[in-house]
């Protein structure tokens, strides 16, 4: 059913328009005074302030290499996360482990790992499909670069950015 | 310093009032006038009748001039410029200024003012503009009504030519 | 070898002094000007909760520095088609009316016994008029001579404009002319000292009052019955001129020839780097400009209550001097506060108020002052 929206009549006076500018002059200049008084929350001043204290555990930043507890790369170069990202950002070039090493059962390691971080849309598919926990968005956000390729992360930026994160995968660890 | 400003600025208005027809831009044309007329207003201000000399920058330059370009402005440009000189009706456009500036010559020399010098106008201690004004609404007060009354019959014409359904 | 005797001669003192003051009415002005730009930022960003410039110097102070020096080094582009001689005198033309009506404006009472104006005209207020209507020269020719659609629209718009508001800007205060008997602006401000100023008149000189109270130094304060009954034309007067000269100065509400909206830039759409910078100091300027007549006319100029004037000691008339500007200041802060307020007009309803409402109110309250001075002086 239709609604007919009925207009108001206007009385001399608020067809003067004079009522509603001068309401509109009390607004503002009601703003005006809370400012130039201190009382109106602004935005944070960002390169001095930062949110970085309030920032939750689950914020997904730049995605990071890890290496856990022996030093060792957990990344096993399965190319998993290189498939599953959506704009392509992540290369790798898998490398064979040599027999003599003390992690060789591990069989392959990433040779090379570049993430391009023009491309990255920080959505954490690869976080999340990563059988080996190898990867994660830490809390950097503030990804700058003078050109196209300083904006690409290699492994050793990479791990530069992960650290190192203790436990939850140990499969590859010696029998006691 | 006075006789250098009047040569200055009557040389000025005398230059551009010839710009203005020697332009083949309207637009051009348009801005000589604006610019004869300001010299012109010079002139008034150096003979100390500011108050002409203002209103003649405020209603020729300022008022009607601007109606002018806004005109011009929506014309084809183009068109005009593009026109070529016709040598005949330059040839009696000079044959014409130059007649009636041997008329003009001669009247001039005929009227009896032309040898006598006249003393400066008495100065009241008033500003000029209160000079006109005494002057207008006294000695000329009827002519000043029926100049008044024509205007508003003017414009009370243009509104009612101006209305779309004439019936 | 020239003494200081040769500086005191009449004609030569007159020369250099009005020398001196245009020089420094000249650098304040267009410090101000400078300044109102960053004022124009500073209040929109408070009005709309944010903060504003405040990164180049304290509080940003400094931006208008910063602005000017990055429009000098931008590349000055002439597009193609353009009417080359028009386009670069357009924006000195939309810039040189607004500096010239500060020539008649009062802008002190006197310091060291020289008269605070640097061109004492007897027709001051006839000049300002005459002048700022030469102002929409440099606007229509840069829209014309742009060679390009939106430019022309605005300028055909600001045109239009101005000639429709001019009429109620000059039939606006004719009321003033017609109480204080006089054009030129230094005797209106002083009719102003006299009698209160236009819009506030709760003082007055000699007797004859409703209400009296009289102060130690001879003054009274109080109300007079002529000053009252002819305060409601003065305040009609008011309020149709300050319309009118936002109007003139193409500010908002009325800032169609600019619409960022419709018309990209308008008429200054397609400059760039100082010619940019002109069209936009000129507008501030005309602002400043159009505050000080307002101030002058209205708000009684330098004058404030009981203040004496600079033939009482220098200190007075520098204090005259500072009241003049910071009335200005107030109303340029009127004329942002308006800006970042009301939403534009269109352009039917801009020419209707202009022609079928000032126009009218304005010539009405020319009868209305002629019949309250009649009874007045009956």
């Amino acid at each position: 059913m239709a609604t007919i929206v009925q207009r108001p009549k206007l009385n001399l006076l608020e067809r003067s328009y004079f009522p509603a500018i001068l309401g509109g002059l009390w607004i503002t200049i009601k703003h005006f005074i809370k400012m130039l008084f201190g009382q109106t929350k602004v935005t944070m001043q960002y390169p001095e302030q930062k949110w970085d204290s309030a920032m939750p555990e689950w914020y997904r930043g730049a995605p990071t290499l890890v290496k856990d507890e022996h030093n060792r790369e957990r990344c096993v170069a399965c190319q998993l996360c290189e498939f599953i990202c959506p704009p392509r950002a992540i290369t790798i070039k898998p490398g064979e482990l040599p027999g003599d090493n003390r992690w060789s059962k591990v069989e392959k390691y990433p040779e090379k790992f570049d993430i391009d971080m023009i491309r990255c849309i920080y959505c954490g598919l690869c976080e999340e499909v990563c059988p080996e926990q190898a990867i994660f968005l830490r809390k950097d956000y503030s990804i700058t670069g003078l050109t196209r390729s300083e904006m690409v992360h290699d492994k050793e930026k990479l791990y530069e950015l992960g650290g190192v994160m203790h436990g939850l995968v140990h499969k590859w660890n010696e029998k006691k | 310093m006075l006789t250098i400003l009047f040569w200055v600025f009557s040389v000025l208005m005398l230059a551009s009032a010839a710009a203005v027809v020697l332009f083949r831009n309207p637009v051009n044309s348009a801005m000589s006038l604006v610019l004869s007329f300001l010299a012109l207003a010079a002139l008034f201000v150096t003979l100390d009748a500011f108050f002409i000399g203002v209103i003649q920058v405020l209603v020729y330059a300022g008022a009607v001039m601007v109606l002018f370009l806004f005109i011009i402005m929506l014309l084809d440009l183009k068109a005009e410029t593009r026109r070529r000189l016709n040598i005949a009706a330059l040839a009696g456009g000079i044959a014409v200024l130059g007649g009636f500036v041997v008329l003009i010559t001669h009247v001039v020399k005929s009227l009896p003012a032309s040898t006598d010098h006249f003393p400066p106008l008495a100065r009241t201690g008033y500003p000029d503009a209160y000079d006109i004004g005494m002057t207008l609404f006294s000695d000329f007060n009827l002519p000043f009504q029926i100049i008044g009354v024509l205007l508003l019959v003017s414009t009370v014409g243009v509104v009612f030519l101006s209305r779309r359904s004439l019936r | 070898m020239p003494s200081l005797d040769l500086f005191l001669q009449p004609e030569i003192f007159l020369v250099w002094t009005a020398a001196l003051k245009t020089f420094v009415i000249l650098g304040v002005v267009l410090t101000m000007v400078a300044y109102s730009v960053w004022a124009e930022r500073k209040v929109s960003a408070f009005i709309q909760d944010r903060i504003g410039p405040n990164r180049v110097g304290w509080a940003g102070l400094i931006q208008p520095v910063a602005d000017g020096v990055k429009l000098l080094l931008k590349e000055n582009f002439v597009p193609g088609g353009v009417n080359k001689f028009f386009f670069s005198i357009a924006p000195s033309l939309a810039m040189i009316p607004a500096i010239l009506v500060l020539a008649v404006l009062p802008f002190g009472s006197s310091l060291f016994g020289v008269p605070m104006v640097i061109a004492n005209l007897d027709i001051g207020v006839l000049w300002v008029f005459a002048v700022s209507s030469l102002g929409v020269y440099g606007i229509v020719l840069a829209g014309w001579a742009s060679n390009s659609k939106y430019p022309f629209l605005g300028g055909i718009r600001s045109s239009s404009q101005m000639i429709s508001y001019e009429l109620s800007l000059g039939l606006s205060v004719v009321p003033v002319f017609m109480i204080t008997g006089t054009l030129n602006l230094g005797e209106i401000v002083q009719y102003q000292v006299d009698h209160g100023w236009m819009v506030f008149p709760a003082w007055f000189q000699s007797g004859g009052g409703l209400l009296e109270i009289t102060t130690d130094n001879g003054g009274m304060f109080g109300l007079d019955l002529g000053q009252s009954l002819l305060w409601i034309p003065m305040m009609i007067s008011f309020v149709i001129f300050m319309i009118a000269m936002f109007a003139e100065t193409n500010r908002v509400p009325f800032d169609l020839p600019e619409a960022e909206q419709e018309l990209v830039g308008g008429y200054h759409t397609e400059y760039s780097s100082m010619r940019f910078a002109l069209f936009f100091l000129g507008e501030y300027a005309a602002m400043i400009a159009g505050a000080g007549v307002i101030v002058t006319l209205f708000l009684g100029g330098w004058s404030l209550p009981f203040v004496p004037d600079g033939s009482q000691g220098w200190f007075w008339g520098l204090v005259n001097i500072g009241t003049f500007f910071a009335k200005v200041a107030a109303i340029i802060f009127f004329f942002l506060w308006v800006r970042w307020t009301l939403p534009r007009f269109r352009f039917d309803q801009l020419m209707k108020l202009g022609w079928y409402v000032f126009f009218e109110v304005a010539l009405l309250n020319i009868f209305l002052t002629a019949g309250i001075l009649a009874y007045l002086q009956s």
